[in-house]
C-alpha cells in the first residue's frame, strides 16, 4: 500500500461511516420517537439535515481564533472516521498490530477534544460552560472505558491487538459469554454513551440550560460537520465494543454480516434505551457515577478476568 | 457583594433562550458552575393591558384579560368577571358556576400537564415532555367539545358564561375523564418512582416556609413548602364551597415536591369536574343573568389559577368603562424567590430551579424605562411613580 492508496482507503472508510453513521441516528431518532408517540423523521432525514447545513451560511464570531474554530470540526470527523478506517482493517484483512486497542482508544478521545478546542476558540460563556463540562466529563468516562478495554484484553492472554482478541474469540467463545464479560459490555456501553453524548450524559450541549453548549456559536458546514462526527462516532464506538465483546463482524459471508448488523443493533438499542428513561444528570453525579460505580465494577471485572472468569 | 459580582462570570439566560419561552433576562454570575447572585431584567414584551383595558368597555374588558396569557387563559376573566360581580353584587345562575368551575379546573389539569412537560424537557427527559403532552391532548379536545376551542376558551361573561354544557356531550366529556384518570396515574407514577428524576429534583431548590412569607409566593410554590393557601378554599367563590376536594401540600419545598403537589393536584381537579357534571346534568337552568349597568364603585375579585392567586381589581365611574383595571397575577410574587432559591446552586439545577415555579412572565411584564441619553435602565419604583403621577396632576390643573 502507497500513500495514494492508503488516501483512498481513508476516503472510502469516511464514506461509507458517515452513510452508515447517518442510517444508525435515523434508528435512534425514529426508535426514539415511535417511544414518544411521534411518526419520526424519513430514513432520508440525517442526510437532508447534512445537506441542508452545508448549504446554509457559516457564521464565524468576531471573538474566535478562527484557526481552531474552523479546524476543530474538521479533526472531529478526520478522528472518528480513523477509528472506523483501523476497525475495517481488522474486520476486512486481519491485519493489525499490537497496541491497536490502545491507538483506537486514543482516537476515539480525539473528537472530545475537538468538541473542547471548537468550543474554547469560539469565546462564548454557554460554550466554556459546556466545554468545561465536556472536559470533566471525559475525565469521567475514560477511566471505566480503559476498565472495559483491559477486560477482553487480560482474558486474551495479555495482547493489546485487536486481531489477537477477535482470534481468541473465535477459538474460546465471546468474551461476553463471562461473567468479566458481561461486567465490561455494560461499562463499555456507558462508557460510550457519554462520548457520544447522548442522555444521560449531554451535559456539554445541554440544550434546555446551555442552548448547545461547546456547539453554541457554531453554524453551516461545521456544525454540519460536528454532527457528522457524532453520527460516526454512534457507529464506531458500538463497533469496537463488538469487536472486543461480541467477535467482531466477518465480512466473508452474508449471515456473518447480518450477524454483526444485529449485534450492533443490540448496543444501539440499549443507548437508545437508556436515552428515553432518563433525564439529563449533573456533572457531579456523572462523575460519581463514572469514577464510583462503574470504576469500582471494572476493577472487579478486571480481577474476574485475571482469575479467568 | 457589588464588588464580588463584577469579577464573576455571567451566564446569560434569556432574553431569548430554550429554557423560557418568553423573552426575558437572568443573568446568573457564576463562579465556576455555581451561582453566587442571580439578577432579573423584564420589561421586553410590555403590552399595557392595564391602560389598554381602560379603553374598552367591560364586555369587551373579559376578552382582553382572556389574552393575558395563553397557558391560564380562563384565570384572568374568571378574576375580572369575579370582580365586577363583587362591584355589582349580582348572583350568578348555579349552572353557570358549576361550568366554570369545570373550565378553571379544567385549565388547571392542562396547565399542570403543560409543566410536567416542559420541566421534563429541561432536564433532557423528552420521553416525559412528549408524554405529559400528548396526555394533554384530551383536555384540550374536552374543551373544544364545551367551547368549541382547544385555547382561549371566551366562555366568560360578566354575570355568567356564554356557552352552555350540552346535555348530549356529557357521557364524551365523562369518557375523555376516565380515560385521562387512567393517563395521569400512569405519568404520576412513572415522574414520582424515577430514582434519577429523584436524584435531579430532591433537595434543590428548597424555599422554607420563612421564605414563602417572606417574599409572599402563592399557588404551588407556597404548597409545596407546606403552606396550604388556596383562594377556592380560604375565599370560596364560584361553586367551590359545593364541591368536595382537598388542598394538596407538601413539606420540602423542593422542586421534587413542586412536581407532587402539580400531579396530585391534577386529580383533586378530575374530582372537582366529575362532582360539577353531577351536579349539572339533567337539571337545566339559566346560564347567564342579565347585567345592563354598572354603578360606581369597586370591585375585587380572585381566582385560584393553576400557578396561584390571581388578583384583580377594577374601580367604576358609572360609564362603560372601568376608570382603573389592577390585575396582579401569581407569577409576579412567585417569580422573585429565585433570590432564595437559587444562589448557591449549579447552573443545572438553577435551570430548573427557574422552570420550577411555572413562570409566566407576559402575566408580570412590568415597564423597564430605557434612558437613551445615558444608556441606563431602570425600573420606576412606586415613589417614583407617585411623584410623576403628583407633577402630571399639577400639570393638568395648571391647563385647567
Amino acid at each position: 500500500m502507497n500513500a495514494v492508496h492508503v488516501l483512498l482507503y481513508f476516503i472510502m472508510s469516511l464514506a461509507a461511516f458517515s452513510v452508515c453513521g447517518m442510517m444508525a441516528m435515523w434508528v435512534d431518532r425514529k426508535v426514539t420517537a415511535r417511544l414518544q408517540f411521534r411518526v419520526g423523521p424519513p430514513w432520508y432525514q440525517n442526510f437532508a439535515d447534512f445537506a441542508k447545513l452545508a448549504g446554509k451560511e457559516t457564521l464565524i464570531p468576531g471573538k474566535a481564533s478562527i484557526f481552531m474554530f474552523v479546524f476543530a470540526p474538521v479533526i472531529a470527523v478526520t478522528a472518528a472516521a480513523m477509528c472506523g478506517a483501523v476497525l475495517l482493517l481488522v474486520f476486512r484483512t486481519g491485519f493489525g498490530f499490537p497496541g491497536d486497542v490502545i491507538l483506537l482508544l486514543y482516537l476515539l478521545t480525539v473528537p472530545s477534544l475537538a468538541i473542547i478546542l471548537g468550543g474554547s476558540s469560539s469565546g462564548n460563556v454557554l460554550a466554556s460552560v459546556g466545554i468545561s463540562r465536556e472536559m470533566k466529563l471525559l475525565l469521567g468516562y475514560e477511566l471505566p472505558f480503559a476498565c472495559a478495554l483491559i477486560i477482553p484484553a487480560v482474558r486474551s492472554g495479555a495482547t493489546t491487538s485487536l486481531v489477537e482478541i477477535l482470534r481468541f474469540q473465535q477459538a474460546n467463545g465471546i468474551t461476553l459469554g463471562s461473567i468479566s464479560g458481561v461486567i465490561g459490555f455494560l461499562i463499555a456501553v456507558f462508557a460510550l454513551q457519554g462520548k457520544i453524548g447522548l442522555v444521560p450524559f449531554d451535559l456539554a450541549e445541554a440544550e434546555g440550560e446551555l442552548a448547545g453548549g461547546a456547539f453554541i456559536e457554531y453554524s453551516g458546514i461545521l456544525l454540519g460537520l460536528f454532527k457528522l462526527a457524532k453520527a460516526i462516532l454512534l457507529i464506531v464506538g458500538p463497533l469496537f465494543v463488538v469487536t472486543l465483546y461480541f467477535g467482531g463482524i466477518n465480512f466473508s459471508s452474508v449471515t456473518g454480516v447480518i450477524a454483526g448488523i444485529l449485534k450492533y443493533l443490540l448496543i444501539l438499542v440499549l443507548f437508545v434505551l437508556v436515552k428515553n428513561t432518563n433525564p439529563r444528570l449533573r456533572i457531579d453525579q456523572a462523575l460519581k457515577f463514572y469514577w464510583g460505580w462503574m470504576t469500582l465494577f471494572g476493577i472487579i471485572g478486571i480481577l474476574l478476568a485475571v482469575k479467568g472468569l | 457583594m457589588a464588588e464580588d459580582k463584577k469579577k464573576k462570570v455571567i451566564v446569560p439566560i434569556g432574553p431569548y433562550h430554550p429554557l423560557l419561552e418568553e423573552p426575558e433576562f437572568f443573568a446568573l454570575y457564576c463562579d465556576g458552575e455555581k451561582v453566587v447572585d442571580v439578577d432579573w431584567q423584564a420589561g421586553y414584551n410590555h403590552r399595557a393591558i392595564e391602560k389598554l383595558s381602560e379603553a374598552k368597555h367591560w364586555d369587551q374588558v373579559t376578552f382582553l384579560v382572556e389574552r393575558i396569557c395563553g397557558i391560564c387563559s380562563t384565570s384572568h376573566p374568571f378574576a375580572y368577571c369575579n370582580a365586577v360581580e363583587d362591584l355589582l353584587g349580582a348572583s350568578v345562575p348555579e349552572r353557570a358556576r358549576y361550568i366554570r368551575c369545570i373550565i378553571g379546573e379544567l385549565e388547571r389539569i392542562h396547565s399542570h400537564l403543560l409543566w410536567v412537560g416542559l420541566a421534563g424537557h429541561f432536564l433532557g427527559y423528552n420521553t416525559v415532555f412528549m408524554w405529559a403532552w400528548k396526555y394533554r391532548e384530551p383536555v384540550l379536545d374536552m374543551f373544544e367539545i364545551i367551547t368549541g376551542n382547544r385555547n382561549h376558551y371566551a366562555m366568560f361573561k360578566i354575570g355568567g358564561v356564554r356557552r352552555n354544557i350540552e346535555e348530549e356531550d356529557m357521557p364524551a366529556l365523562r369518557r375523555v375523564l376516565k380515560g385521562l384518570k387512567v393517563q395521569l396515574e400512569m405519568l404520576t407514577h412513572a415522574v414520582l418512582d424515577d430514582p434519577v428524576l429523584g436524584a435531579r429534583l430532591k433537595g434543590v431548590g428548597v424555599l422554607t416556609k420563612e421564605h414563602i412569607k417572606n417574599f409572599g409566593a402563592v399557588g404551588p410554590v407556597a404548597r409545596a413548602s407546606g403552606i396550604g393557601g388556596d383562594i377556592r378554599k380560604d375565599d370560596p367563590y364560584a361553586a367551590y364551597p359545593m364541591l368536595d376536594f382537598k388542598v394538596i401540600t407538601a413539606e420540602h419545598g423542593d422542586v421534587f415536591d413542586k412536581a407532587v403537589v402539580r400531579l396530585l393536584e391534577m386529580f383533586e381537579s378530575i374530582k372537582i369536574i366529575e362532582q360539577s357534571l353531577d351536579a349539572i346534568e339533567g337539571k337545566g337552568g339559566d346560564i347567564q343573568t342579565e347585567i345592563r349597568d354598572i354603578p360606581p364603585g369597586e370591585g375585587i375579585g380572585r381566582h385560584e389559577a393553576p400557578r396561584g392567586e390571581c388578583f384583580h381589581y377594577i374601580k367604576s365611574d358609572g360609564t362603560n368603562r372601568p376608570v382603573r383595571h389592577k390585575i396582579r397575577a401569581p407569577s409576579y410574587t412567585n417569580i422573585p424567590t429565585f433570590k432564595a432559591s437559587c444562589i448557591g446552586q449549579m447552573i443545572p439545577d438553577v435551570a430548573i430551579i427557574l422552570a420550577g415555579v411555572d413562570p409566566c412572565y407576559c402575566c408580570t411584564e412590568r415597564v423597564a424605562v430605557y434612558d437613551a441619553g445615558n444608556k441606563k435602565k431602570q425600573m420606576y419604583d412606586f415613589s417614583r411613580l407617585v411623584e410623576m403621577s403628583r407633577q402630571k396632576t399639577e400639570k393638568i390643573k395648571k391647563e385647567i
